[in-house]
């Protein structure tokens, strides 16, 4: 029997739903391996039980928790898809605030009206088996994750930093340039697209294990950035990750 | 007639994000009758705070996946309004070709995905595989063809990368380009005069109602605004974008997370239909046509056909991004550096036309180039209200069919405005009170 799949969106911008929209050229044959049971951006049915769930976005707020414990519960392997469900992505930087300073922004005088929580991770609440991280994710990452669940096998790890990638596709270094790149510290799979395309590398799949950060906030400020301007670049998509 | 009629969509499907129908109607007294956005909120304007002109675009995109190149070139503007960065001709010229791209993309994607399953009595697109598979595959081939022209101009179609401020990371080459205009004029043409002929067949299944409004969008006196002009009002007329705030009069209502929007009324419409109202007469032959195939007339006051200005904008789109090509070829394509150097810094205002209407950015920096306020209005927060008033003239229109049509015709209004409602709700929350 084909695996039920099924996708949910919390907070976040669903560019990553959109991107498994965007498989013009495979759709039809994925959907020959897997059944699509849930997946509200795109059409209407509804079901109990999930062999995967992917999920997408952040936890902000306690209608959020309520739901994705109610997922996790009728779901054999929960993925989270994209950084705002990996880590808490760009969300997250709202944490950096003070909260009433965050709605006091937004809100005005209103500010006590309205609830919210610090934006979460999705396995800050609930037990994650398996993570596609970027933003947005890449559909290749995505199809590498699918194919192995679906074949029962263990996922691609990737264990090397954005640099090793960038190195492979004999790019000039940003740094020569004339940018601040987070290359040298952020997790690879990405295919070093961002260097690639002329534009530096914001972090996005999140900080390696073991980080040496002192070392990349010298390389940043020898560089032309201020210490304040080279942690705010570190945060962009780790606000919930690293603690400077 | 007398009814009583309490109708509650939850979570309404094949729209962006999360919103309620919410219908009450009480001895042939409609009590309520309006469009909940339960998005949970997120303070972009609070994060914003602080950052540097670099980053503004790169955060702001992630507003909304579907949105994402229209963020970010409206950021951009903005920020160059702030900063003094002029740009170049072929900056222009390759920033309409996204804009042109991405509302092909989006308005392919809602009339097929997103608005054809309801007139085919189907939950989604899926199951139109088994019994249409050469629309589907259509429909497919459009939107691949409209994402490999944000892929070779922006190297990314969602969260596009080499967009930035005073130009391009990266320009595309010329090969690139002249693949892309093959692709449009071989494969985009025939099938966007497929679709037509597709759109036509189930035009005959949409809701015949009217309710005149406000039309609001850009207009610019050489071009089918997209990109740039000034605001127009279908009441009071042209309007400097520098004045937004004079024409979004932001409001907050109990049953939305996201701002409602008036001007001259009590509600106004944004997007393709506003745009075709305002600015039909300068759209080509071949889209001016398409509409004329599809029932499409000036000044429309059917808020379904939506759907169907969308698909004349697709035919424009196709054939202008050609002549953008021709012109950018033409000129001979340069390896500009991007302009990053600030002139001055302050505030910088910008709008432009994305899929779903009209976007404003507005963005003050400090002299260091950080932001230190940051304020975007969504297309889809300024027709909330209009979908609400809408609503409040078409349930009593249709009170005597059956729940379940009663339904599907509220949920076929909201999905006709292709609501974006994670953008909408970028920043603000206010308690859901039924």
């Amino acid at each position: 029997m084909k695996p039920q799949v099924a996708f949910f969106d919390f907070t976040s911008c669903e560019g990553c739903q959109l991107n498994k929209l965007n498989f013009e050229n495979d759709l039809l044959d994925i959907l020959k391996h897997v059944d699509l049971v849930e997946f509200r951006e795109a059409m209407d049915d509804k079901a109990d039980h999930y062999d995967i769930a992917f999920i997408e976005g952040s936890i902000t707020s306690p209608s959020c928790v309520e739901r994705i414990h109610d997922i996790r519960r009728r779901s054999d392997i929960l993925v989270a898809l994209g950084s705002c469900a990996v880590n808490g992505g760009v969300n997250a930087m709202k944490n950096l605030h003070p909260i009433d300073d965050v709605r006091e922004t937004v809100y005005g005088d209103d500010k006590y009206l309205f609830a919210t929580l610090p934006a979460m991770a999705v396995s800050s609440v609930v037990k994650v088996d398996y993570e596609v991280r970027g933003c947005p994710m890449t559909q290749q990452d995505f199809l590498k994750l699918l194919i192995a669940l679906v074949l029962g096998k263990q996922p691609p790890k990737y264990g090397s930093p954005v640099c090793v990638e960038c190195k492979l596709k004999e790019n000039e270094c940003l740094y020569n340039r004339g940018m601040v790149c987070l290359g040298p510290i952020t997790r690879g799979g990405c295919d070093a697209v961002c260097p690639s395309f002329g534009q530096f590398c914001t972090g996005c799949r999140g900080i390696l294990d073991n980080p040496n950060i002192d070392g990349m906030l010298e390389v940043m400020t020898s560089h032309g950035i201020s210490l304040d301007e080279a942690k705010k670049r570190m945060l962009l998509y780790n606000s919930n990750e690293v603690q400077l | 007639m007398s009814r009583d009629l309490d109708l509650k969509v939850h979570h309404l499907t094949r729209v962006e994000g999360h919103g309620n129908i919410v219908v009450n109607m009480k001895d042939g007294v409609l009590e309520k009758a309006h469009l909940s956005i339960v998005e949970p909120p997120r303070f972009f304007e609070a994060m914003m705070k602080g950052r540097s002109f670099h980053e503004a675009a790169i955060i702001t995109s992630r507003i909304c996946g579907i949105c994402s190149l229209g963020h970010q070139l409206t950021s951009l503007v903005a920020t160059e309004d702030a900063l003094g960065l002029e740009i170049s001709e072929q900056t222009a010229l390759l920033r309409k070709l996204l804009i042109h791209g991405a509302t092909l993309q989006s308005n392919i994607l809602h009339a097929y995905f997103l608005a054809a399953p309801d007139f085919l009595n189907v939950g989604s697109v899926f199951p139109l595989i088994n019994t249409h598979k050469d629309v589907v595959l259509r429909a497919l081939r459009m939107k691949r063809l409209a994402n490999d022209i944000g892929d070779v101009v922006s190297g990314r179609a969602v969260h596009p990368i080499t967009p930035v401020p005073g130009g391009f990371s990266r320009i595309p080459e010329k090969s690139e380009l002249l693949e892309i205009k093959r692709r449009l004029l071989e494969e985009a043409l025939p099938d966007g005069l497929e679709t037509i002929e597709t759109m036509k067949a189930l035009a005959g299944a949409i809701p015949q109602f009217e309710r005149e409004t406000e039309y609001i969008s850009l207009k610019h006196p050489d071009e089918y605004a997209l990109y740039e002009g000034d605001i127009f009002s279908s009441d009071s007329g042209a309007t400097s974008v520098h004045n937004y705030l004079d024409v979004t009069n932001e409001f907050v209502v109990n049953h939305s997370t996201s701002k409602h929007a008036k001007y001259n009324r009590s509600s106004y419409f944004v997007g393709a239909l506003a745009r075709w109202n305002n600015n039909h007469a300068q759209l080509g032959e071949e889209a001016l046509a398409a509409a004329e195939a599809m029932g499409l007339k000036p000044n429309c006051y059917n808020p379904y056909m939506n759907t169907i200005a969308q698909v004349v904008e697709a035919v424009h789109c196709i054939l202008d991004s050609v002549r953008i090509i021709d012109r950018l070829v033409e000129k001979g394509l340069k390896n500009e550096k991007p302009n990053q150097t600030p002139t001055r810094y302050g505030r910088g205002i910008a709008a432009n036309e994305v899929p779903r209407g009209i976007l404003f950015h507005d963005y003050t920096y400090d002299n260091k180039g950080n932001i230190i306020k940051a304020n975007c209005i969504i297309p889809t927060g300024q027709n909330l209200a209009n979908i609400d008033d809408d609503m409040m003239k078409l349930v009593p229109e249709i009170i005597n069919k059956s729940k379940e049509e009663i339904t599907l015709n509220l949920e076929m209004l909201v999905r006709a405005y292709d609501p974006c409602i994670s953008c909408s709700v970028h920043m603000l929350e206010v308690d859901f009170i039924e």
